[in-house]
């Protein structure tokens, strides 16, 4: 059984100008100790769905799902307590802005402390032992000075670090990291970054790394999710999805990595994500799609089998080729 | 931090010889002449009012006035009251307690129904509660004060006869009064129902005097509790796993406080101002009952001496309020 087990996620948000699908229908399946990465273009709703997750969307944001089980307890049926002692316990997240993410009135130490008082009970003297302990294992210098610091007295990487102790403090069984490096210079991304595999590597836990960033991808993880406009296109394990994508939108994505162009200017994939008012009907990327036909454009397509990646097209490719109606097993 | 009290207390000195002439000003362009309200109904002879406008000084340029004026207030002297011919200094600082316990009172009022009115209008944004808690708001913010009053006495006092109708302790009561506040001297007097009836005394002036700053703490409050709550940090204290209660409560409410604070401190300039409304209905025998007075027989001296004081207070409010901002936000304290 997974560790998270997250069924046909919807996520809608209501907007002045009626509903809004930003994740739909999406599947996560993450196992113990995995590192699986979600990739895809901004508004494709790897973040909103990881949020939903969490149960950190706004209000005006409607979520339903078959069923989102994480260690056993189902989150669309628990009530609001329960999950709340199990969020910031056995699963955590960091987020995008690190600056902006910690509060600004409380020093570090109060906030490093809070998630161990509220979840382990832990005694002052005991909170800032661990405390101490956590700002060491995540790298900061002088942990006791910086137990007394204000969030505007550190740099972005530090509140970074800072962020992911917090998020650590409770031994968890998931971290989700979501775009964790994307406000960060790029000498404090990949030390970021090797700082989370570290934490990974030494505690066993599953790591879920929200990225847009292809690079970031073959370096970290196990398995590869795909996501486009809120839907799921394709996931794999990370070799596998490098040497052979299935979906055509994977496929452009890794063409236009600089180190696999063979033309003097970079190929991109024309055209942009659809919104609220142009979400065609039939396959969601068939707009952009460099082999979409008529079918394409009328009829959603059904999710491939294993083989194929689970892609979500009619003609899933195969070593860059798109195979036909016949050769596709349903 | 001792850098800045200084360099704030600097700016007061063109601060206070700007509403000392503003208040010195403003008593003499009311119509009427306080030697002619002196004398009374009988009149007085030229050569007494004469007399009289030599000793008063009166009969001086307006400018030379203002100067030996400023001249007395260097040496913290506000001059002698027209009427009771006892110093203004003493006179403001025997009734201030009346009005500083009322006023009190009232911010404490305010504060305390205010804050949780907006932290529960903002969490339930859009619903009822919201709606109910800032029509309410809105309603108390709009009443004029003084009809405000009546409706109150007439209710509770005359319909119901729950409450006194004026003053500060019922006529049964004698006790020494030594610091002024009839709370405490009813307390320490140990009288049986002294303190209930100073209490009873208090209620219907306080919600009074609190009533628009209630409003203006609930609807900051709420605005900025508003703005706080779709903060990332706000965010991050859900994502530990935190009860709303210390969501909101703490992580929100600390940073919201930023703005309330600064509304507190301008709301201590209104209520000075309601003071002087609110102790004429209720017959609260303190600095705006005596302002009111003091205009009636065009008490120079009193009214241009209490118009200073109150500006000193405000002034001196609004520091603190700064003062308080370091100990909230420690972006400013560390500077």
């Amino acid at each position: 059984m997974p560790l998270l087990d997250v069924r046909n996620l919807c996520v809608e948000f209501k907007t002045a100008d009626g509903l809004f699908k930003a994740v739909d229908g999406v599947d996560v399946q993450v196992d113990v100790g995995d590192v699986l990465a979600i990739v895809g273009e901004s508004g494709s709703g790897k973040s909103v769905s990881m949020l939903a997750v969490m149960g950190l969307l706004p209000w005006t944001a409607n979520v339903t799902a078959d069923a989102i089980v994480f260690d056993g307890v189902d989150f669309t049926t628990a009530g609001a307590k329960q999950r709340r002692s199990i969020i910031g316990r056995d699963v955590s997240m960091i987020f995008q802005e690190p600056m902006t993410s910690l509060n600004p009135c409380f020093t570090v130490g109060f906030q490093i402390g809070e998630a161990l008082k509220t979840h382990l009970a832990l005694s002052r003297s005991e909170r800032r032992k661990r405390s101490i302990e956590l700002l060491e294992q995540v790298g900061l210098p002088e942990p006791e000075r910086r137990l007394r610091a204000f969030p505007h007295q550190l740099s972005g990487g530090m509140s970074q670090r800072v962020m992911i102790a917090m998020a650590i403090a409770c031994k968890p069984k998931l971290l989700i990291a979501d775009e964790p490096t994307t406000a960060l210079d790029v000498t404090i991304q990949a030390q970021i970054l090797e700082l989370l595999l570290e934490l990974q590597n030494d505690t066993g836990m599953a790591l879920v790394l929200i990225t847009h960033d292809m690079g970031v991808v073959a370096e970290t993880a196990q398995r590869v999710s795909v996501q486009y406009a809120g839907q799921k296109v394709e996931e794999q394990c990370v070799q596998d999805l490098f040497v052979d994508a299935h979906h055509p939108y994977t496929h452009a994505l890794l063409a236009a990595l600089p180190e696999r162009a063979t033309t003097r200017t970079l190929p991109s994939i024309p055209g942009v994500v659809p919104g609220q008012f142009d979400r065609p009907q039939g396959c969601l990327f068939s707009p952009r799609c460099a082999f979409a036909d008529a079918q394409c454009q009328s009829a959603q397509p059904l999710v491939q089998s294993e083989s194929l990646g689970f892609a979500r097209c009619h003609y899933p490719l195969l070593d860059g080729k798109p195979l036909q109606a016949s050769e596709v097993r349903k | 931090m001792l850098g800045f009290i200084l360099r704030r207390l600097g700016t007061f000195i063109p601060t206070f010889i700007g509403v000392s002439i503003v208040s010195f000003l403003f008593i003499r362009l009311l119509p009427g002449d306080p030697i002619l309200l002196m004398a009374g109904e009988r009149g007085m002879s030229d050569d007494r009012y004469a007399q009289l406008m030599t000793q008063f000084g009166f009969d001086k340029p307006l400018l030379t006035q203002y100067w030996d004026y400023l001249n007395g207030l260097i040496r913290g002297d506000l001059g002698l009251s027209f009427k009771t011919k006892r110093p203004v200094w003493d006179e403001f600082f025997a009734l201030f307690p009346a009005t500083l316990e009322l006023s009190l009172c009232a911010i404490a009022f305010a504060i305390g129904l205010g804050i949780p009115a907006g932290i529960v209008a903002a969490v339930n944004r859009g619903k009822w509660p919201d709606q109910a808690l800032m029509s309410t708001a809105l309603v108390g913010y709009s009443m004029p004060i003084f009809w405000w009053a009546l409706l109150l006495i007439i209710f509770f006092s005359g319909t119901l006869g729950w409450t006194p109708v004026s003053g500060r302790i019922s006529l049964m009561f004698f006790f020494p009064t030594d610091t002024g506040f009839m709370l405490i001297d009813s307390f320490r007097s140990g009288q049986a129902g002294a303190l209930a009836s100073a209490v009873e005394h208090l209620i219907l002036p306080t919600i009074v005097l609190g009533t628009i700053p209630l409003a203006v703490i609930a609807r900051q409050t709420r605005s900025a509790m508003l703005e706080v709550l779709s903060e990332d940090y706000v965010r991050t204290a859900k994502a530990k796993g935190l009860s709303p209660l210390r969501v909101n409560g703490v992580h929100a409410l600390r940073n919201a406080m930023i703005p309330v604070i600064t509304v507190i401190g301008l709301s201590v300039g209104t209520l000075m101002a309601g003071a002087i409304l609110t102790e004429t209905i209720f017959s609260w025998p303190g600095i705006g009952k005596w302002m009111v007075e003091g205009i009636g027989s065009r008490d120079y001296t009193a009214v241009q001496g209490g118009l200073l004081m109150i500006a000193v207070i405000v002034m001196v409010v609004n520091l603190v309020v700064d003062l308080l901002y370091g100990l909230i936000n420690p972006k400013i304290r560390q500077r």
